[in-house]
């Protein structure tokens, strides 16, 4: 696989690089993905009469509770490809969450979004303080502050919300919406086909439709986050030296990069991003603060960005994917998820057949046939999942995809490790 | 071998005067000299040690010197940093390539430098230029690890040539090469050199310079000895320059040589990458014996240890000790077996550098008596053979409590010799035993040797320094990109012919040698 | 003749009580800009608030550290050579579920009952942890990663089995397994005369676990490579320990001990598993640890400074009209604080002993020879 000289002649093509190395997905494949898995899911509702693994009111609650995640792992993202690991995120979830009670219940959901995210801030502020100046271990700062997270909401709950109309101890008073976007016109005709529960056809109506329907302004901010991470990230000068930092900080601090700097800035924006999860958790997914109502998504928010490879677009399926196991919980979870099952007997199958015809090691074609055959015998030997299952999805997924391929997955590789300004080298 | 006519009056690219550079307790660089043309390979060679890097650093300005000045085009300029080097058109390569992995080719050359071309298509355009220009061939879009070690190498060079540097350093830039590699390489500085650039070589491989500098400056200890033309010079003369013509120090003494072979080493290869860094190595030690390998860094000293120790497996090859052949066997058991190891990196193999000097006896130690008995640790018994270690080996430190960091290189080398005598070993792997030490400490520890050796010891003694292995070795091997090429009579050796051989420099290696192991 | 560098010793201690201090004073600030009593509180922390309330403070405070003390241990196996065990949490929570179950199965006369209980909790705790290890081991999995994952996992593990163990028992919605009958219990006794709360009789475990993590660590070879390891994996492979057994062997004990965590409140006091059984337990066992600084006595004490804190805190809602969870801030501030003070005096130590070696030596032999020409 050796991609290392061009042509010894080197016309300089400048303008058209060939893209598309191992592991990343250009938008071909991307929509390809896509269709195929819709696909797979509108097969398997025909098959199994569970209509809503493919509604559009599953896939409204799944862009709804992947938001957080997406949201917490993205401040993995920032933090971990500047070099630091973050297990912190989830305090600074707890920190946004409340931050936004605080402030949004006062002033408005708009001034919950920018205490929450300040608060999510301050919070990456402090971890940034203990592992960048201080060289305290990544992990062992993380877990400080997610310890001191816990604490601080709870004490200070007691001190702005008791007495407060609707508010308590362990919740805040009630904050407005904030607004949400439908595209008039097209929902409701998306909705009319929906309900044909055509092949294929109802089942892109109702992705579309949860695409456009009642979608909060956070969710779209939330959107444009993702995709302004990787233009910053991947496009910018500033992106390349955070993520210099991440992957060799002596080269970069050879090079004159600033290390401290941009580990600061990462972990900040880090927390902010965790606290910009928080938030949505408080004012789109519930309409208060609540005590506890992170509930380890900011570990949820980690493990889909593993899952994702420390990309952005492999964190947005990741999150897709955790936030939709998580919806169906909600809307008929027990036959929802078993059809579910279905679906990954298609998909091994399909491995099986594919190793078989590409000559694949033997080894692991047998396990992902007997896997299938597992998988199809509980499906047939059931008729539903228990609950406590499927909330186990996104973790038992990450730990299989770090067991089975870690190879593929590709870690800055100077994540976590500690460094001080001119040790190296 | 004609260089382009040089007009005499034009500025050098680089003239260094008298430059001194002082650390405590050494003097890295005494009154350095050094005049470098423009457009031509300049050559600076010197064993290890001798100061090439130090002054390397100074003119990159990491360092600065705390005597003379540098000019650059006939401008004296202070270098306080590598920002004020690359301003003044000086750019470095270093031996251990500072490049991130997960990123591209052009990410690694732009970063630091996105002003000056942006990090898009305006760079690439950049990278593909340079890199055609100077028959680089390098695609600026590959990820730097998909890449071999020469392509890594020129995309340091071009990150060099990206950011406008005219003079190059180039850091023992052959040391990680493979022989094609190495001519690829040649082949690129003769063409920056046609293009009017200037490079500075550093190398201590005497056959390599000849082949690519115009001009060569010897160092040694510090001081610049000469500047030659290769075209009038030959590998022996460099080699004494290197060396100079000083008499081995340690005596050998009476040879102790028994009969019984206590470690034999049948056929060892082992692979690094499609690489062979170990190939088909063959040697017997006999008791009372010392064996010494003589070789240039990286030729697969590290490896043999490796794999005589236990802490790499090889594809093929059987490690034999006394009887029994333990190429199967664990680390732990090789050691109570009668191994001793003392190690290249102390720091990273031989101590525990936050414990106490006497948990550091337990050290390789851990099943053996008096450091321990049964599954317990012996405290009463290690700490009293650490006060013995201590008294017998002269550890200086004021205590057996004090954490081993705390002690001065020396100290620490002693301590790890004496465990490693402890316990009545059969055989003793010796990697550069006295580096980094002081010359009390290495009178002594070449002493312990020597004593051990009388008792029956078997030892083999890696080291780059020639004369501690003329003077302790009973053989002499030569280890030349993983394979045995030569073996020596220290007795009738002179370091000039070691050099030679160790560098592939005596013409044909194995005219000398090819004896069967152990004759 | 222990040649002990008192600097050091001291600083040893000093970095705790700084960061304690540190802590009281950010606390006092943080009152002050809320309004809270800054006197009232510290009175009522200091003193259980009600005559007569600090005895039964003492004794739920030891109470509570016992099971402090056994998560942070199982932390501290772990920590002692760089393998950090997120998963204590869900180590104890399995293995404290499957230990109500059995025991409440079974009827076997008094100690083998329990020791039948606290095998189970062993063996659930250690084999949940091997997992983790394993994965490391075979998979090069970060134990970090996998055992968060795992902590989620077996709490909807425990959740599922739970459900199923209890069907059909009582109506309530706070299901529970079967109560573990007097045989499998471990009694109280009394701790403090005035006092008539009882002390859980587990303290005698924890304290020979304590003593057992001494002894191991400080005095055996699996201890010494242990610590090797942690201190050098380089220097460790070079002198003969298998890391990777180490690895599996160091998170296994620790999983092991983490199994132990719930015991103390299941056999002294519930003597049955529901879902109202104290979480993130775990979590509190790593800040232990920490402060504690990995050694069994240091742990012991910061066991119960935080347990300490815990309990006195109760009552501060009632009398002084703050919010209980301020010692809550102040034990993330602790800790926080500690790791630092650590982590500064780890740094002055290194030089400050370098220069003390380098000092006796030059004054015991006027001419050091050290310097080569």
């Amino acid at each position: 696989m050796s991609t290392s000289v061009t042509a010894a002649a080197g016309a300089p093509t400048a303008s058209s690089p060939v893209r598309g190395r191992r592991g990343r997905l250009g938008p071909r494949e991307w929509v390809l993905a896509g269709v195929t898995a819709l696909f797979l899911l509108s097969f398997v509702r025909l098959l199994t009469g569970a209509q809503d693994i493919g509604s559009s009111g599953t896939l409204a609650a799944s862009i709804a509770l992947a938001v957080p995640i997406a949201m917490a792992g993205l401040g993995g993202l920032w933090s971990e490809r500047s070099g630091v690991v973050n297990i912190g995120l989830e305090g600074m979830m707890i920190f946004g969450t409340w931050g936004a009670g605080f402030a949004g219940y006062q002033w408005g959901p708009w001034a919950g979004l920018a205490c929450g995210v300040l608060f999510g801030a301050l919070g990456g502020l402090l971890h940034a303080v203990a592992t960048v100046t201080f060289n305290v271990d990544h992990i062992v700062s993380g877990v400080a502050i997610n310890l001191l997270a816990a604490g601080t909401v709870k004490y200070l709950s007691g001190l702005a919300f008791v007495g407060k109309p609707g508010g308590g101890k362990t919740q805040s008073p009630q904050i407005d919406d904030l607004p949400s976007v439908t595209v008039p016109g097209v929902s409701d005709a998306l909705l009319s086909l929906e309900r044909q529960r055509w092949f294929f056809v109802s089942d892109l109506a109702a992705v579309v439709r949860g695409l456009v329907t009642s979608v909060s302004v956070l969710t779209l901010l939330a959107v444009a986050l993702i995709v302004g991470t990787y233009f910053v990230l991947w496009r910018t000068a500033f992106g390349l030296r955070l993520r210099s930092c991440g992957e060799n900080p002596v080269a970069a601090e050879s090079l004159g990069v600033d290390v401290y700097r941009y580990k600061y800035i990462a972990v900040v924006v880090s927390g902010a991003l965790a606290g910009l999860g928080g938030v949505f958790l408080a004012e789109v997914a519930s309409s208060a603060y609540r005590d506890g109502q992170t509930g380890g998504r900011g570990f949820i928010g980690l493990a889909a960005m593993i899952f994702g490879n420390w990309r952005p677009g492999g964190l947005l399926i990741g999150s897709g994917l955790f936030g939709y196991t998580d919806a169906l919980q909600l809307r008929q979870g027990g036959q929802s998820v078993h059809a579910l099952l279905l679906v990954l007997v298609l998909i091994l199958a399909a491995i099986t057949v594919w190793r078989v015809v590409r000559r694949r090691p033997l080894v692991g074609t047998v396990i992902s046939a007997v896997v299938a055959v597992l998988l199809l015998g509980w499906y047939l030997a059931s008729d539903e999942i228990p609950g406590d299952f499927t909330g186990m999805t996104p973790y038992v997924a990450t730990l299989l995809v770090l067991s089975l391929s870690s190879q593929r997955l590709r870690m800055p590789a100077a994540d976590g490790l500690r460094y001080r300004r001119g040790e190296g080298g | 071998m004609t260089t382009a006519p040089e007009v005499e009056t034009a500025a050098p690219a680089v003239r260094l005067t008298g430059i001194t550079k002082r650390f405590p307790g050494v003097v890295a660089n005494r009154n350095v000299n050094i005049t470098v043309r423009r457009g031509t390979v300049h050559a600076l060679v010197g064993e290890n040690g001798a100061g090439k890097s130090t002054l390397m650093k100074i003119l990159y300005g990491v360092q600065r010197p705390d005597e003379g000045s540098i000019e650059v085009d006939g401008a004296p300029v202070s270098l306080s940093s590598p920002a004020d080097a690359i301003r003044a058109g000086i750019g470095m390569v270093y031996q251990h390539f500072m490049l991130a992995d997960n990123l591209t080719v052009l990410e690694n050359v732009v970063l630091g430098a996105e002003r000056m071309h942006g990090i898009g298509d305006g760079a690439r355009r950049r990278i593909e230029e340079l890199s055609h220009a100077y028959g680089l061939e390098i695609d600026a879009d590959a990820l730097v690890e998909e890449l071999g070690v020469g392509d890594r190498q020129r995309v340091e060079i071009l990150k060099v040539l990206y950011r406008g540097a005219r003079t190059l350093i180039l850091d023992e830039p052959t040391a990680v090469l493979v022989p094609q590699e190495v001519d690829e390489l040649f082949d690129n500085l003769r063409e920056l050199k046609s293009e009017g650039l200037t490079v500075l070589f550093i190398s201590h491989k005497l056959d390599e310079v000849l082949a690519v500098a115009d001009d060569i400056t010897v160092v040694r200890r510090g001081e610049t000895v000469a500047t030659v033309d290769p075209a009038s010079t030959t590998s022996r003369r460099l080699a004494e320059l290197m060396v100079g013509s000083e008499l081995p120090t340690p005596e050998r003494g009476e040879s102790t040589v028994r009969t019984t072979p206590v470690l034999q080493v049948h056929g060892v290869t082992l692979r690094s990458g499609d690489r062979a860094v170990l190939d088909d190595v063959s040697f017997t030690i006999h008791s009372g014996e010392v064996l010494g390998i003589a070789g240039v860094e990286g030729n697969g000293q590290g490896e043999l240890v490796d794999v005589i120790m236990g802490l790499r497996a090889p594809e093929s090859g059987a490690v034999v000790l006394g009887e029994e052949d333990v190429s199967a066997w664990p680390t732990r058991r090789r050691r109570e077996a009668g191994i001793g190891f003392i190690p290249e990196d102390r720091h990273r193999q031989g101590l525990l550098l936050e414990a106490p000097l006497w948990e550091n006896r337990v050290l390789g130690h851990q099943t053996r008596r008096p450091a321990a008995r049964g599954p317990l640790v012996d405290r009463r018994g290690a700490r009293a053979d650490t006060e013995r270690i201590v008294r017998e080996f002269d550890v200086r430190t004021p205590g057996i409590d004090v954490t081993a960091g705390s002690l001065s290189g020396g100290n620490q080398q002693k301590l790890i010799v004496g465990r490693e005598l402890s316990g009545d070993p059969v055989l003793l792997l010796a990697a550069h035993p006295t580096r980094g030490v002081d010359v009390g400490a290495q009178a002594a520890i070449w002493d312990s040797i020597r004593e051990a050796r009388r008792r029956g010891l078997a030892v083999l003694l890696i080291s780059a320094d020639l004369d501690e292995l003329i003077g302790l070795s009973d053989t002499i091997r030569v280890v030349l990109r993983g394979r045995l090429v030569g073996t020596f009579d220290p007795a009738s050796v002179t370091p000039e012919l070691l050099g030679s051989a160790m560098t592939g420099a005596d013409g044909d290696p194995r005219t000398s040698a090819r004896t069967e192991p152990g004759s | 003749m222990r040649n002990r560098d008192w600097t050091r010793v001291a600083l040893g201690f000093a970095a705790p009580l700084l960061a304690i201090v540190f802590s009281v004073i950010v606390t006092s600030l943080i009152l002050v800009a809320a309004g809270d009593p800054v006197g009232t509180t510290w009175r009522t922390l200091a003193t259980g608030g009600l005559s007569g309330a600090l005895p039964r403070n003492l004794v739920n405070t030891v109470n509570l550290g016992t099971t402090y003390y056994l998560s942070a241990v199982a932390v501290a196996i772990g920590f002692r050579m760089n393998l950090f065990n997120i998963g204590v949490d869900g180590q104890y929570r399995l293995a404290v579920f499957a230990a109500a179950v059995v025991g409440g199965a079974v009827t076997l006369p008094r100690p083998l009952h329990v020791l039948l209980i606290v095998v189970v909790a062993m063996v659930v705790g250690g084999a949940w942890a091997a997992i983790a290890g394993l994965l490391k081991v075979g998979r090069g999995v970060s134990e970090v990663i996998s055992t968060i994952m795992l902590n989620a996992i077996a709490g909807g593990l425990v959740a599922y089995l739970l459900r199923r163990v209890a069907s059909g028992q009582q109506a309530s919605n706070n299901i529970a397994t079967p109560s573990i009958p007097e045989s499998g219990r471990v009694p109280g006794f009394t701790l403090l005369p005035s006092s008539p709360l009882l002390a859980y009789g587990f303290l005698f475990v924890a304290i020979l676990v304590g003593l057992g993590y001494w002894y191991l660590l400080g005095r055996t070879r699996f201890g010494f490579d242990l610590r090797a390891t942690g201190l050098s994996p380089s220097a460790a492979v070079a002198s003969g320990v298998n890391v990777r057994r180490m690895v599996l062997a160091a998170m296994v004990l620790s999983g092991a001990v983490a199994g132990l965590v719930g015991l103390p409140e299941l056999l002294g006091k519930t003597y049955t598993y529901d879902l109202s059984f104290p979480a993130g337990l775990g979590f509190t066992g790593i800040a232990i640890a920490l402060v504690g600084r990995n050694s069994p006595v240091g742990i012991a004490l910061a066991a119960l400074l935080f347990a300490y804190l815990d309990t006195a805190s109760n009552p501060l809602q009632i009398l002084a009209d703050v919010a209980p969870e301020i010692v809550k801030i102040m034990q993330g501030v602790i800790v926080l604080s500690v790791v630092i003070a650590y982590e500064l005096v780890r740094r002055y130590g290194v030089v400050h002993e370098q220069r003390r070696v380098a000092a006796q030596l030059s004054a015991t032999r006027p001419q050091t020879e050290e310097v080569p020409a």
